[in-house]
């Protein structure tokens, strides 16, 4: 278990109650603004102080009010990337990259330096000073700086929220290689589910201080009950799926997945390779008879499990592809249609996804 | 160019204006840190206190140095059979009562530049595994640096021209703790002194305004290096 939380905390008005765990890799916390994730992520870090509770990370207890454990910051050994970066103004990128660096203590495997340099392209930036960054800059250094303190866990407290979206796209990758080439795990708090898809294993959904669901993210995406958390106007289904085959001909790639194949537009990576992609609801449409003679590529037959209720002239519809094993598809559909196919639990219906729809945003 | 009493006045005057602000520099830093960034009982009379000789005739402030550290005072008992150091009729008296004046000037500079400074730095130095000491000498100070620069200046300003606690404590010993603004009352004394006088106010504003210039120089190359501006 790579981190083990159990806390209570008053902060004003507001109460947190939170308990969760997490296994090594990427844990997304996601929840509305106010919901408490800075809150908790503070907590863990020991910059704020839980009224009672305990906090485990890699078998080293942080924090127990039972037994009157509470590390201060410095000795939790938890890496923090701030929304604002927060660079030392008055160092250099490099001064700043081994301000941490050099306080690792004694008997801790130090961190690669030049390779943490490579990864996050810092090479240039050496020498400069935060104040001429860019926004994307300065995050990789703030990055660059928590990984060489040799962190248990890093935490991100929505590190790309206050970067417009080429500079998110930019930084993106550099996450994922992080985890790959580190091997290091990362708290990610965020509230946009774009990001969480390409990025997390796990998922961990935060409402008004308390946790409303963990799991793994493609679970917890299709509960339609958590739907009023995770997002309505980008409803979709997370599917997991390798990279199967490569047609050069007609410059398509072939997804397999539990509930099927999917082609797609021509990716560029190698056969194997792990993939996980975002179905957006309004990328999916249903017939009840097997299409014939239509342009989209995908079709699955499936069986409707829920519908879901909606005021507005749409339903979400969720459905069960595949066999033997299954996965799990949302489709945006109007009322009308609803009504007129007679879209209810159990009914078969084919579902069909443009290749075209899926883009390169959406996959992780 | 200087007649040799004029020399040994000014040297005197910067002799003893370096030491007062050299020594009250770390206890100025800590007293500015405490009202900066800690809360505790008692903060509001420690920050009365230190303002006490923006506000105090300088003359009375003398005296109080004169029954403290004095030959009979508590404190100067204690020092003179300790350290066997006197401050009456010395400079390092008239350095006391400079220090004890400019005092307020340099712990107001700080603070405010301090209060300036992101504590979320300082936080984010702790996440990195910096003890709070650490954070204090690497972040929080180098970002006060402009404001300490401009404390040490002012306050140094204000020693190089304090004249009432001085001559109270200290008295007016040529040599010892005649300093420019002393000697210029001295002058005045004598008849016919008006020309020496108008020299050694000249030399006054002199150095008064060469240490403003400089003070502005350094503030702003300063920012500059450490990335404030």
């Amino acid at each position: 278990m790579m981190l083990d939380v159990d806390l209570q905390a008053t902060l004003g008005d507001f109460k947190i109650k939170a308990a969760f765990q997490a296994d090594a890799g990427i844990t997304a916390l996601f929840g509305p603004s106010g919901a408490g994730k800075t809150s908790l992520v503070n907590m863990l870090a020991g910059l704020q102080r839980p009224s009672r509770g305990r906090i485990v990370v890699r078998e080293h207890v942080l924090f127990d009010s039972g037994e009157g454990i509470d590390l201060p910051p410095e000795q939790r050994r938890l890496g923090y990337v701030f929304q604002e970066s927060r660079l030392f103004p008055h160092l250099s990128v490099a001064d700043n990259l081994s301000y941490g660096y050099a306080l690792v203590p004694k008997g801790v495997a130090l961190v690669d330096y030049d390779a943490v340099v490579d990864l996050l392209a810092l090479q240039s930036l050496l020498t400069r000073r935060p104040g001429t960054l860019s926004g994307g800059e300065r995050q990789r250094v703030a990055i660059g700086r928590a990984i060489l303190a040799a962190p248990r866990l890093l935490l991100m407290d929505e590190p790309l929220a206050n970067l417009d979206a080429p500079r998110r796209a930019e930084i993106l990758p550099f996450i994922e290689n992080l985890r790959r080439e580190f091997d290091i795990s990362i708290v990610y708090v965020s509230h946009n589910m774009d990001e969480i898809v390409r990025l997390a294993d796990q998922l961990i959904v935060m409402a008004d201080g308390t946790i409303a669901a963990q799991g793994p993210v493609d679970k917890i995406t299709a509960r339609l009950d958590l739907r009023h958390l995770t997002g309505r106007w980008d409803a979709g289904a997370v599917l997991s799926t390798t990279v199967a085959e490569q047609d050069d001909a007609d410059k398509l790639t072939r997804l397999s997945f539990p509930g099927g194949d999917l082609w797609l537009p021509q990716l560029g990576l190698a056969i194997g390779s792990p993939l996980r992609i975002r179905v957006h609801a309004r990328d999916v449409s249903l017939a009840l008879t097997p299409p014939e003679q239509v342009s989209v590529l995908n079709v699955f037959a499936g069986e409707v499990i829920e519908v879901g209720a909606d005021d507005g002239p749409q339903v979400d519809v969720l459905i069960n592809i595949g066999s033997p094993q299954q996965s799990q598809l949302w489709a945006r559909i109007t009322k009308r249609s609803q009504r007129e196919l007679n879209i209810v639990p159990g009914r078969k219906v084919h579902a069909m996804i443009k290749a075209m729809a899926v883009d390169r945003g959406d996959m992780g | 160019m200087l007649s040799p009493l004029e020399i040994e006045a000014l040297s005197l005057s910067l002799k003893v204006a370096l030491w007062a602000v050299a020594c009250s520099l770390p206890l100025g830093i800590a007293v500015a840190w405490l009202l900066a960034r800690r809360e505790f009982p008692g903060k509001a009379l420690l920050d009365g206190i230190v303002h006490l000789p923006l506000v105090l005739p300088p003359v009375a402030l003398g005296y109080v140095l004169l029954v403290l550290f004095g030959r009979t005072g508590p404190l100067g008992i204690w020092l003179h059979d300790w350290l066997g150091i006197n401050l009456v009729f010395s400079w390092r008296g008239a350095a006391l009562a400079a220090a004890v004046m400019a005092f307020p000037l340099l712990v107001r500079a700080v603070r405010l530049s301090m209060e300036a400074v992101d504590r979320r730095l300082e936080t984010a130095a702790q996440t990195l595994g910096a003890k709070p000491w650490r954070v204090f000498l690497t972040i929080t100070v180098p970002l006060t640096a402009p404001g300490i620069l401009t404390g040490l200046l002012l306050s140094f300003i204000r020693c190089l021209g304090e004249f009432g606690a001085t001559i109270t404590f200290a008295a007016n010993v040529p040599g010892e703790t005649r300093t420019l603004p002393l000697a210029l009352y001295t002058a005045l004394q004598i008849p016919g002194g008006e020309a020496g006088a108008t020299r050694l106010a000249l030399i006054s504003v002199a150095l008064a305004i060469i240490a403003l210039v400089a003070s502005q120089y350094l503030a702003k190359q300063v920012s500059k290096r450490i990335g404030l501006s």
